[in-house]
């Protein structure tokens, strides 16, 4: 049991329990201690790939497939276990601030993030396709109870509707893992990637349009995205984050295993369909994020937005540096997103209002969290020196390398949109305050684990070499 | 790491370093503020002079990090990128101090010198870009620091200033992005170097390379206040005066025309430009945008903004001695770069002094001022002189140089848009002359804020920082020929870039 890929997983099981036996104020704590365990060894595990440049595999018990369960890292789950664990680890100092004592939303918290992330960890090494389905039920139902776990009517609201689709999206996906068994007996990727062929018959590519929708739908791509706003929108800020930043990017990178996995040879047919609802995403985003009233609802509408980007990569997957700049990508909205929501929640505590326009004034008393909104603007507008920067040029430079420009226009459209509504929230926060409103003093704590998560977003793009060449061998 | 290595980098951090710590201060940790601030400046320019003389003596210093596979984040400190640094690192220091006494008891200082430290760390790294990702790097970073400062005073006319400067620049730096990013794709890589990296691919991409230079001159165009590309800088004059000063005289269109520079001498090679036809179309642009800014000037009756359409007028006079092909006006372009700068600074001081001291801000109310701030005055009057060309001023040495330089490149048009400048520069610069000077002192002042006392006309923060740029003006041009003057280093600068080539 020395296997870094086994404590992964068992780690955040073990400390969900604790916390929830312990309750939130000692549990907060062995979850950090957890989580911080985690992160060494989700680094180990990158280091060791990334000298390698050979992916690991374990069978749990020594019952390997096709009877037992195989887990299997290559340097794509690796670099997704190490975003996980960067973005938890903040977020967890950040919510034990945040979460007041005697809170509903604070007790279930702990727990719930446990299983959330061992349900993550596990759907990133799992090497065969109904055990994922497993852990997408694990990471949709912790991530639905975070939502609802405030009991107020709208997030419960919000809660069903996030329920009813994360469940009809993995619906979908098990139906298609049924109809691939049913046609190949077996539902491990490594087995089943030679057997399917372009010439695969009709059931097959109706279970793998299946399991990609379902997926997209769990991503919330354009149109599927209607779920997201109220749920991301309206969860604590803590939740809200952990969503927008790793629980869609689960599904997607599901939707980019598959890609280069078993239905390699017929899902390129799609290809630009899916950089179509790419593109339509970053438009009706961001059109939905400069007209918000709310500014968490701003944020959510971003995600829908920046969630674009990453299916813009599909038509380009033929040139190495397309999944790259997906890759960075993910990790650049991931880290600015938490970052992002972390502020926000900061900036609603403080000033009591929800809305945009009740910003005025916010840059004189909370400069940290308005500079850490601003590093994290930076990344998902993709100025220098971010990792979005990075991932936007990587993207224009593997659509000029092929000739696609239409994808670089869209992608160079998008970093405007993306300013206008970043800057929309800087510059009402430049404003005067209006006179006579106090505003809350607000932990520390919450300001400066905002501001990690930005700048980690933002400093990351001087050194994407490392990452890149972990991705590199996948 | 060796020297080499390390002294770029010191020039970066010796104001990065000192603006994080100043964003961490107190507010009313006036001292410690003021010390980090001036030890950022005075360190700066040693590291400056410690690499000019390396430099001059044939040293190389750069340093470089790889970011992606194949793209670099890279500096080097070259004598043009010198010319650009020093020019930035001493208006710093006199800025700095003129910023510590104009902004005395103002709210929000550790922020204001928070963002200016690092807008100068931007300008450095501008200067100091190897390649065009990394000039890009820092342009942008110049434009996201810059736009806190001018949005500063947080009301809704300052807003408006902010938002249309970041919808230019933000623009622009778009189509710069797309330029880069085509012409790396091309490339391979896109390192400066001298004579240009473009003219290797050959003739079948003459239309490819067209439109590149096209989005990359649009892109660095926007700063450097290209008609029809200037409408951000008369808005953005709403921000405090040490930021127009610094930011609009010297860093920010700076910028924008070193980017022009680098572009046409360091990307296309100057001979290559002028073999795709597109010297000629970019020195109209420059000549119709010297005329446009002179001529909107007139009109102008607040002082900061005449001069700042006077600045898109003199900042265009670099772009039309980049544009004409030869070394001369080459040479009259980049001592432009320095002599502008210095002219401007102090114009932009002064005109900060007035409305710091007495409250003015509009030319009309201008009369008599030279009787109760001569010193201020003075100044004010050496900087205009030079902007209008007058003898034994900087500006005379730049316009001298353009002039034979335009007509050496045969190119006889140029020197009579350079002469209908001047009378349009002394059109709208010897009214408020005359009104500071001869009209009569009125019974009262708009809002008098500072006393005088004895001879002293405003607090000495405000005033030495003009004079003392007033001076170089004039020094600029008295020592002219000798080896330590920015005429010198220009020379050096062209002796360099036209390789083979007769240099004066």
């Amino acid at each position: 049991m020395t296997d870094p890929l086994i404590w992964l997983i068992v780690l955040p099981l073990a400390w969900a329990t604790l916390a929830f036996a312990l309750g939130p104020g000692r549990g907060a704590w062995v979850a950090m201690a957890g989580l911080l365990a985690q992160l060494w060894l989700a680094f180990a595990l990158a280091q060791k790939i990334g000298a390698g440049g050979a992916a690991l595999s374990h069978a749990v018990g020594g019952w390997g497939a096709p009877l037992g369960i195989d887990l299997a890292v290559d340097g794509l789950s690796a670099a997704m276990l190490l975003l996980t664990q960067c973005v938890a680890l903040p977020l967890a100092v950040y919510a034990r601030s945040y979460f007041k004592t005697g809170d509903p939303a604070g007790v279930w918290f702990w727990p719930l993030l446990g299983f959330l992330i061992a349900g993550l960890n596990a759907l990133f090494v799992s090497a065969d396709l109904f055990n994922i389905y497993v852990t997408l039920e694990l990471v949709g139902l912790a991530a639905v109870a975070l939502v609802a776990a405030g009991g107020g009517a709208q997030q419960v609201a919000a809660a069903l509707r996030y329920l009813f689709a994360t469940l009809l999206g993995s619906g979908a996906y098990l139906l298609g893992v049924a109809l691939l068994y049913g046609a190949y007996g077996t539902v491990s990727i490594a087995t089943l990637t030679p057997l399917v062929t372009g010439e695969a018959p009709r059931l097959v590519w109706i279970a793998g349009i299946l399991m990609v929708s379902g997926l997209m739908l769990k991503t919330a791509l354009f149109p599927f995205h209607f779920w997201l706003p109220p749920a991301h929108g309206g969860a604590p800020a803590p939740v809200s984050a952990l969503l927008s930043a790793l629980v869609v990017k689960a599904s997607f990178y599901l939707i980019l295993r598959l890609w280069l996995g078993p239905l390699q040879p017929l899902l390129p047919v799609f290809a630009w369909g899916m950089a179509l609802l790419g593109a339509a995403a970053i438009f009706w985003g961001s059109w939905q994020a400069i007209r918000a009233v709310k500014l968490k609802r701003l944020i959510a509408y971003s995600t829908v937005a920046q969630l674009g980007y990453l299916f813009l990569i599909f038509p380009l997957l033929a040139n190495p540096a397309a999944l790259k700049a997906g890759v960075i990508q993910i990790f650049a909205h991931g880290l600015a997103k938490a970052g992002m929501f972390a502020a926000a929640g900061v900036m609603i505590k403080a000033t009591g209002q929800d809305t945009v326009a009740g910003l005025a004034g916010a840059v004189e008393r909370l400069p940290v969290t308005l500079f850490a909104f601003g590093l994290a603007g930076m990344t998902l507008m993709g100025l220098p020196p971010s990792s979005g920067f990075l991932a936007k040029w990587q993207i224009i430079e593997a659509a000029l390398a092929q000739g696609y420009w239409i994808i670089a226009v869209v992608a160079l459209a998008g970093g405007l949109l993306a300013a206008v509504y970043v800057f929309r929230v800087l510059r009402q926060a430049f404003l005067l305050a209006p006179e006579g409103r106090a505003m809350a003093t607000v932990p520390r704590a919450l300001e400066w684990s905002a501001f990690a998560l930005a700048a980690a977003s933002v400093l990351l793009g001087l050194r994407g070499v490392e990452l890149m060449r972990l991705v590199g061998g996948a | 790491m060796n020297t080499q290595e390390l002294l770029p980098l010191a020039v970066l951090f010796s104001s990065l370093l000192p603006g994080l710590v100043i964003f961490a201060l107190p507010e009313s940790w006036i001292a410690v503020r003021t010390t980090l601030n001036l030890f950022g400046a005075i360190a700066k320019l040693g590291l400056v002079f410690l690499l000019l003389a390396g430099v001059h003596a044939g040293g190389s210093y750069g340093v470089r990090f790889e970011v992606l596979p194949g793209l670099d984040l890279a500096l080097k400190a070259d004598a043009l990128g010198l010319l650009f640094i020093t020019l930035s690192a001493i208006l710093w220091l006199f800025t700095t101090l003129y910023a510590i006494g104009y902004l005395e008891g103002a709210p929000h200082r550790s922020r204001f010198f928070g963002f200016f430290s690092l807008c100068v760390t931007a300008t450095m790294g501008i200067a100091m870009a190897a390649n065009l990702f990394t000039f890009f790097v820092f342009y942008e970073l110049l434009t996201l620091s810059t736009f806190p400062l001018v949005v500063h005073r947080g009301t809704d006319k300052a807003m408006k200033g902010g938002t249309v400067y970041l919808a230019y620049t933000l623009i622009g730096g778009t189509a710069l992005l797309t330029g880069i990013v085509w012409l790396h794709h091309l490339i391979g890589h896109t390192e400066f170097a001298h004579g240009g990296i473009a003219a290797a691919l050959g003739g079948e991409y003459a239309g490819q390379l067209k439109i590149i230079f096209l989005l990359l001159i649009a892109g660095v165009g926007v700063k450097a206040a290209l008609v029809p590309l200037h409408g951000w800088l008369p808005q953005a004059m709403v921000a405090p005066a040490p930021v127009s000063a610094l930011l609009h005289a010297v860093a920010v269109v700076k910028a924008g025309a070193f980017g022009i520079v680098r572009i046409v001498y360091e990307v296309y090679g100057v001979e290559f430009a002028q073999s795709l036809n597109l010297l000629l179309p970019l020195a109209i642009i420059a000549a119709v945008t010297i005329i446009w800014g002179s001529f909107r000037a007139l009109f102008q009756d607040d002082l900061k903004k005449r001069l700042a359409f006077s600045t898109v007028s003199q900042v265009s006079y670099i772009a039309l001695g980049v544009a004409l092909f030869g070394p001369i006006g080459t040479i009259g372009g980049l001592v432009h770069l320095v002599h502008q700068g210095i002219m401007k600074i102090t114009l932009f001081f002064c005109a900060g002094n007035y409305a710091e001291t007495l409250g003015i801000h509009k030319v009309s109310e201008m009369d008599g001022a030279g009787r109760r701030m001569p010193f201020t005055t003075l100044a004010f009057s050496i900087g205009a002189l030079g902007m209008m060309g007058a003898p034994l001023t900087a500006g005379a040495v730049s316009k001298a140089w353009l002039m034979d330089g335009a007509t050496a490149a045969g190119m006889a048009w140029a020197t009579w848009v350079l002469w209908t400048s001047s009378l349009l520069n002394a059109a709208y610069f010897l009214p408020i002359l005359w009104r500071a000077w001869l009209r009569p002192v009125p019974t009262a002042w708009p809002e008098e804020h500072i006393p005088r006392c004895g001879w002293r006309e405003t607090a000495w923060l405000l005033l030495l920082p003009p004079m003392v740029t007033a001076a170089m003006t004039l020094a600029a041009a008295l020592f002219a020929d000798t080896g330590v003057s920015p005429l010198a280093w220009a020379r050096l600068i062209a002796a360099r870039e036209y390789i083979g080539l007769e240099t004066p």
